[in-house]
């Protein structure tokens, strides 16, 4: 007869464990993760006895896809290498770009800086100093098509990092794909549009919540036809991730924020079915290893059962939680930038074994700058010996199954819908934002990450210990003060050519249509077409609808 | 009794990155100070008004986006405008090593580096400020 597993655990502890801790205790006890989850010594077929196989884990690429959305997962193909990129004006931006398809990266990843993040053209006065910085500084189409010049529109997937401004950089990428002979239907690409994030943590918001969300609502319709192909949301955990929030709570949120869309477009007459498969997620993956893999399979799967139960979605691929992942910026120290490499390693090795669809990984010298050509090399690099070497791509979800990584799984879905339930309660995300409560759920566990550094509970390697005496790097990306003046002087020229009457008659449209319950995409689209500027477009729509400001 | 070490907090620019601005505007407090945290994508015009208005010590700067150079010097130069220069301005961020020299002559007292520990910064304060 077979031993009972509960009886020789209980041996084993009695035994062989007491024994050995009554001559060595542990390190720490508790042992726990980012998120309070604390840690068994050991999982065993125990933790994991309960679980129903087909329903909680079943098969890869079928409800609830714990296992991956992708039945062969990256056997087929690999997941996408995405390096988020931007800096200074489009000319130099444009040849990064095609430094990084040289080497081998597989899809673009702009980030534009501030100003156009925010809907300020580079000559207003709240410009100054941001111009070019963060990241690409686009005014006008003019620049969009520099941005794109020699790059086929039909053969790259691009994501952009736009919230408030999402629907004028779509417009502009579906100009510049026009002007390539390139119809919007085929066209491939992310726009972040993830508004609530904005005013949860990263604070490119320009609209008060509910004007923002209609705007988000009218490009889910606007793409359900036009561009069926895009994703017209990345619904974002990452930024929340990175002001410092747990793991538990980055799923909760960014689920919450998620349900938030869903309703929304549901409550303006969208079917679920008809947008639902278009919603992408993007997630941060910090330093703790099994954390972060049972974190990408929990929210897989909680997502999947919120698709079905609460929406009453039908089609399988409308429960299919997709997501980029990014190293943790926030990870990565000053002192000892090789050490950088090895962190971000380690966390694109755990988003791989989580199952990511793309990939970004930070580089070494990101405490410092913008990153240099050569450091962003070497994190792509990273990527590529994850995919190509280490043979963990060869199999699908290989660490599904291991007692531990099930067992945390089960124990974060858990957890993250707890919080998912208590913000229910509040009214949802909205209501929860504009309380501060999940601003205040993100201060408080980045305070108390911060005292743990502080108070040596948390050892960050180089940092608090195993310091050395070293000089500061000074190899470093800058962006030249002419950027601006560059930019501004462009934008000069671009307004002296166009014909402005047509911009001035395409802004009256969108006012109109903007106060109206119009789709406000497409006057924005003719708009841009005729080079109205960001921050003109950006403008008319302030005038309608107000701006936000932080409580 | 002596009166707390007042400190306002600020965001100058279009920057929303505001973990380390609120993680120090909290270590600040439990230290005992008063602290007035401005928020997000404040103008230079703003931060100093408020810091007159709020009858501050300190000015403390946090930039991640890389407009400390334009936006710093500003604070500075508006709080001298308004007779204010006996406020101490200091700053942090990510600020590359090779701009601190040129922050410092244009009047910011102190810049802290990415790693920088809270209990270095109570401690600046607390070395730094007049009459305490």
């Amino acid at each position: 007869m077979p031993k009972n597993i509960r009886d020789e655990f209980g041996r084993w502890e009695k035994n062989t464990l007491n024994k050995a801790i009554s001559k060595s205790p542990e390190r720490e006890s508790p042992f726990k993760t980012t998120s309070h989850i604390e840690l068994k010594r050991l999982y065993t077929p125990l933790d994991v006895s309960d679980s129903d196989y087909c329903g909680e884990l079943g098969f890869p690429g079928e409800f609830p896809f714990t296992r991956g959305v992708q039945p062969t997962m990256y056997r087929g193909r690999l997941w996408t290498m995405r390096q988020y990129a931007g800096f200074a004006t489009p000319e130099e931006t444009n040849k990064r770009y095609k430094y990084l398809l040289e080497h081998g990266q597989t899809g673009l990843s702009v980030a534009f800086d501030l100003p156009t993040q925010i809907g300020y053209d580079s000559d207003h006065p709240l410009s100054d100093g941001e111009v070019g910085k963060v990241g690409v500084a686009i005014d006008t189409l003019k620049d969009m098509e520099i941005l794109f010049d020699g790059i086929p529109l039909d053969k790259v997937s691009t994501s952009m990092t736009i919230n408030s401004t999402a629907a004028i950089l779509l417009a502009m990428y579906i100009a510049v794909a026009e002007k390539q002979g390139i119809q919007s239907e085929i066209l491939q690409g992310t726009i972040q549009n993830d508004i609530l994030k904005e005013y949860a943590a990263r604070g490119t918001y320009i609209y008060p919540p509910l004007e923002s969300m209609r705007i988000v609502t009218d490009i889910f319709a606007f793409c359900k036809d036009r561009a069926p192909r895009w994703n017209t949301i990345s619904i974002s955990g990452y930024h929340m991730r990175e002001a410092g929030c747990t793991a538990v709570q980055e799923v909760a949120f960014t689920l919450a924020d998620g349900m938030a869309y869903v309703e929304a477009a549901i409550r303006v007459g969208l079917d679920v079915d008809s947008f639902a498969s278009r919603l992408a997620f993007f997630f941060c993956c910090h330093n703790t290893f099994i954390e972060e893999i049972a974190k990408f399979r929990a929210a897989r799967r909680l997502w999947a059962k919120i698709m079905k139960e609460r929406f009453k979605a039908k089609r399988d691929e409308s429960c299919m939680l997709r997501f980029h992942t990014q190293t943790a910026g926030c990870s990565l120290t000053a002192q000892q930038p090789d050490n950088n490499v090895v962190r971000v390693a380690f966390q694109a090795l755990a988003a791989v074994f989580g199952g990511t669809q793309s990939l970004h990984t930070n580089s070494r010298d990101e405490a410092y700058a913008l990153p240099t050509e050569g450091s962003v090399r070497l994190a792509l690099r990273t990527q590529q010996l994850i995919a190509y070497e280490s043979g963990v791509a060869d199999m699908v979800d290989p660490l599904g199954g291991s007692y531990a990584v099930e067992a945390l799984t089960d124990e974060i879905e858990k957890k993250a819908m707890e919080y998912v339930e208590k913000i229910d309660a509040m009214g949802g995300s909205i209501k929860a934002i504009e309380s501060g409560y999940i601003q205040g759920e993100i201060g408080e566990s980045a305070y108390q990450y911060q005292k743990e550094i502080e108070a040596k509970k948390r050892i960050i390697v180089g940092l608090n210990q195993f310091q050395i005496g070293e000089e500061p790097l000074r190899d470093i990306l800058r962006i030249k003060p002419e950027v601006e003046q560059y930019q501004k002087k462009k934008l000069a020229s671009v307004k002296n050519e166009r014909n402005n009457l047509k911009v001035r008659e395409a802004l009256v449209v969108l006012k109109k249509v903007a106060q109206g319950t119009d789709n406000v995409v497409p006057p924005i689209l003719e708009a841009v077409k005729v080079y109205a500027t960001l921050g003109e477009i950006s403008d008319t729509l302030r005038e309608v609808f107000g701006e936000y400001k932080e409580r | 009794m002596a009166r707390k070490i007042r400190v306002l907090i600020a965001k100058p620019g279009l920057d929303g990155h505001d973990r380390g601005a609120k993680v120090i505007a909290r270590a600040l407090r439990d230290a005992g100070m008063e602290v007035i945290y401005t928020g997000i994508r404040q103008t230079p015009e703003q931060i100093a008004n408020a810091a007159i208005q709020e009858d501050v010590d300190l000015v403390g700067l946090s930039s991640l986006s890389g407009a400390h150079n334009n936006l710093f010097p500003k604070v500075v130069q508006i709080l001298r405008e308004k007779k204010a220069e006996d406020i101490l301005v200091f700053g942090g961020g990510i600020i590359p090593v090779d701009d601190i020299a040129g922050l410092k002559k244009a009047g910011i007292r102190e810049i802290f580096q990415p790693g920088a520990s809270t209990e270095d910064i109570i401690k600046y304060i607390k070395e730094n400020v007049k009459s305490f």
